[in-house]
């Protein structure tokens, strides 16, 4: 039997040709994460492990019997060699499952699964914040290139770029909260609370996306097609929206899906300065009680977030630009 | 490079403007050359260096700059407000700010020079190794390196600090052996470039050993942007430990780091603010500071960098 589609299809898959390689490197991408979504897990389990101190004792304190010690190693599966205790953890959390917190003594999934909505709403609020303000900036800047807002909007993306995210917050708490009691100084339950997290952790990305939409902007607008466009007596709006800017975008946006790890760390300073009871309060919590499942497992699954986010950001570049996607 | 040359050049500019062109950026560029370019094209780089060696001088000479001892307690002072005694006023264990942050500054400046230098010169390493010979050893250290970017740099700095516990010198530990993988990435891209060169080839050809080739010829064509990542480096770094310390994970009291001087004074913020505000403006200028700085000698050094 000849089926000329499924024929046409794998030739295009594999001779190079037309819109299908970017099929190939699409599986290819995915091939090269899964080793370092391995080897992500091996890291944190390794360094988790050596740890002096038997971690069922600092959970039940000195004065314990020996026997009740052994008995729940036994039960946590600590007594076991530590490449089987890894092998079990991989199998289990492929699952679903990432142990049981020493200290609340909750399922660790079932624990970010709570607190994962919170980081979830304030990372997208977040971004909301930075592209609003650092492609407005960007763009601003980039057609006022090198006049007074221009050096004004950098200097003020390179100050949200150098600002620790924790004076960003204090400040904004200082002010905001406090002197003109606009919004609540912490909480992250109504949306009035929600306003001064998303700012202080936008504010850093934001630095960023302006820089960088400036950058592009102002090199993309020295091209022939620019050129054209006016000569064509297209408005300069027109222009920046509808050609200049389309292509500038490009890079900002894999940058975006790039963003998400320094937000997520960002969060983690975020959420502690405003107590909002996300991932990233979570493992300062664990750190603080010494709660090793519920570190590894708030580590591990941001991690793996990150992995997605830089596969996304990659698999998108290819996709959204055409010279890429047809081989060029 | 293709779409490069279908562009063509601008109006009627003949193939002479591209050896000028050359002979600006050719190797007649010298180091002093560089950095004469850098104080003409940059004044607000030059104010950065000069703003980095005032605070390491402070740093260096803190004792003697320094109005009173970091250390010294006063609790009848405690949360004194500013005044001309004391610049910054006193914290809530009545010791003069201004001093703790003068003293800060060597914390924060050692915390952001000596790991970066390490985290660099083991990324410098591994890059080349990888770059040069290819192959296995390529494959192997660029995974390592996949593996360390995919970490949050924060969220890996705490484990670390998890497993050696909180101090001063466990965030110099971790942050000697967790930054180096962009750094390996750059030098090995660089090496790939650099090993193609005829220079290299001539200097393989006459039998020439691999190991004298990486730091002979490689190496020092590797610096400039070394120089500049340095640069770029150090602030990442003081932030780490500023926001480490301010987590109550990284520097313990008494210290006067300065991100521990914030999460001590936050408890104050809405009473007396200065007690977080002057320490995390004194990050904030030092951040600022080497940006500038880094910024600065991009351009000068290493104007591809910017595209990376």
């Amino acid at each position: 039997m000849d089926f000329p589609v499924l024929r046409h299809f794998y030739s295009q898959m594999t001779e190079g040709k037309g819109g299908f390689p970017v099929l190939k490197k699409i599986l290819k991408r995915i091939l090269i994460a899964i080793p370092v979504l391995f080897g992500v897990v091996l890291a944190i389990f390794i360094m988790l492990r050596i740890v002096p101190g038997d971690p069922v004792q600092t959970m039940l304190g000195e004065h314990m019997d020996m026997a009740l010690i052994e008995k729940l190693r036994a039960e946590m599966g600590l007594d076991q060699p530590m490449i089987v205790q890894f092998f079990k953890y991989i199998g289990n959390a492929m699952r679903g499952d990432f142990g049981t917190s020493y200290r609340l003594n909750r399922d660790v999934a079932q624990i970010i699964a709570e607190a994962f909505p919170h980081t979830v709403k304030l990372s997208l609020l977040a971004a909301a914040v930075a592209w609003v303000i650092g492609l407005v900036a960007g763009v601003i800047a980039a057609i006022r290139q090198n006049r007074l807002l221009d050096r004004l909007f950098m200097g003020c993306a390179l100050l949200g770029v150098s600002m620790p995210v924790f004076m960003t917050a204090l400040v904004l708490q200082y002010v905001f909260a406090f002197k003109l009691n606009w919004f609540p100084v912490s909480g992250f339950d109504s949306v009035n609370s929600m306003v001064l997290p998303a700012i202080v952790l936008g504010w850093n990305s934001a630095g960023s996306i302006a820089r960088m939409t400036r950058s592009n902007l102002v090199e993309i607008m020295q091209n022939d097609f620019i050129r054209t466009a006016r000569a064509k007596g297209l408005r300069e709006t027109g222009v920046i929206v509808g050609h200049a800017l389309k292509n500038a975008m490009l890079p900002v946006v894999t940058m975006m899906a790039l963003q998400i790890s320094s937000m997520l760390s960002g969060a983690v300073l975020t959420e502690s300065v405003f107590g909002v009871p996300g991932i990233g309060r979570l493992a300062v919590n664990a750190i603080e009680t010494r709660d090793m499942p519920l570190l590894q497992g708030t580590v591990i699954f941001t991690t793996i977030l990150i992995i997605i986010g830089n596969l996304v950001a990659d698999l998108l570049y290819n996709v959204l630009d055409p010279r890429i996607r047809e081989g060029a | 490079m293709a779409e490069f040359e279908k562009k063509g050049y601008p109006d009627g500019a003949e193939p002479e403007l591209m050896v000028s062109h050359e002979d600006q950026i050719g190797e007649a560029d010298t180091w002093s050359d560089k950095v004469k370019t850098l104080v003409r094209q940059n004044k607000l780089a030059v104010f950065s260096a000069v703003v980095i060696v005032l605070i390491l001088l402070a740093a260096v000479f803190a004792p003697l700059v320094a109005p009173y001892d970091h250390l010294e307690q006063s609790l009848t002072d405690r949360l004194a407000h500013p005044s001309m005694e004391h610049w910054l006023g006193q914290d809530e264990l009545g010791r003069d700010v201004l001093s703790r942050i003068i003293f800060g500054a060597r914390i924060s400046l050692t915390i952001g020079l000596v790991p970066t230098l390490i985290s660099m010169g083991i990324g410098t390493m591994l890059g080349m190794c990888a770059g040069f010979y290819g192959g296995k050893i390529d494959f192997v250290i660029m995974r390592l390196a996949d593996i360390m970017l995919a970490f949050p740099s924060l969220l890996l700095a705490m484990v670390v600090m998890y497993t050696m516990g909180g101090g001063l010198i466990n965030i110099f530990i971790a942050l000697s052996l967790i930054n180096w993988a962009s750094t390996a990435r750059v030098v090995r891209s660089q090496t790939l470039s650099l090993k193609e060169k005829e220079y290299v080839e001539a200097a393989r050809s006459i039998g020439v050993k691999k190991r004298t080739i990486m730091f002979r010829h490689i190496l020092p064509n590797c610096l400039p942007t070394l120089i500049v990542l340095f640069t770029l480096n150090i602030p990442s770094a003081i932030l780490s430990e500023a926001s480490l310390s301010f987590l109550g994970i990284g520097a313990q009291p008494p210290s006067a780091s300065w991100g521990l001087m914030v999460s001590r004074g936050k408890k104050y913020l809405f009473s007396e603010p200065w007690l977080c505000i002057a320490p995390s403006v004194a990050i904030m200028i030092v951040v600022l500071a080497f940006n500038f700085l880094g910024d600065g000698l991009r351009d000068v050094l290493d104007p591809y960098l910017k595209e990376q």
